[in-house]
């Protein structure tokens, strides 16, 4: 799933550890989320929401949005 | 290399024990059998002792799963686990029928145990490949 995470992952100079630390997640899953190879379920995706302040729609793109604009 | 959960510590733990409990029953059954001293309806006893720490391996696998609680990780166990017997299972087939035909000899039940985990190492090849992650 296509998401703004590196973006606001670098927006605060955290590395990819410092997010899976506060996340409680590791490097990988940080990673693996950012590539879009992994889709967070949802309490993580809403750990991620509330790590950021922000509502999970500004943080991931729905893939149905993103059809739907492509149209 | 990233660090590792305590799920995955103590699952190693469980592994390391588990395998010096393995040699400490498989090298006394060898040497009892091997010189005849294992006397009649024990000799099923002392037989499958060897058997009881492998299968204490894959319990410690299926611990180590409802312990992770990282679920990208946990993914990459699963995943791993479903190749390993898709693959032991696929060649079992195989190799049974080419064995019932008389194509191939007869071969130890346990060697799917190592064909199991010959087969995580592909799913985890396998994970590299597409999430870019191996996982175990």
């Amino acid at each position: 799933m296509e998401n703004r995470l590196r973006l606001l992952r670098a927006e605060r100079n955290w590395s990819q550890q410092d997010l899976g630390q506060r996340l409680e997640v590791s490097r990988q899953s940080v990673n693996a989320i950012e590539t879009g190879k992994y889709d967070p379920s949802l309490p993580l995706a809403f750990r991620i929401a509330e790590l950021f302040d922000l509502p999970i729609e500004e943080i991931f793109v729905s893939p149905s949005t993103r059809s739907s604009k492509a149209i | 290399m990233a660090a590792r959960s305590r799920a995955w510590v103590r699952y190693n733990w469980r592994v390391v024990w588990l395998s010096l409990v393995y040699c400490a029953f498989l090298i006394p059954a060898v040497y009892g059998f091997k010189h005849q001293l294992i006397p009649g309806a024990l000799q099923y006893f002392v037989a499958i002792l060897p058997a009881l720490p492998i299968i204490g391996i894959f319990g410690a696998m299926g611990r180590y799963l409802v312990e992770e609680q990282d679920e990208f990780v946990r993914m990459l166990m699963v995943r791993q686990t479903l190749w390993a017997s898709a693959f032991s299972l696929s060649f079992a087939t195989v190799y049974g029928f080419l064995s019932n035909f008389g194509l191939v000899g007869r071969a130890d039940g346990y060697w799917m145990v190592v064909l199991w985990f010959f087969g995580l190492g592909l799913g985890g090849i396998y994970n590299k490949l597409t999430l870019g992650a191996a996982g175990c």
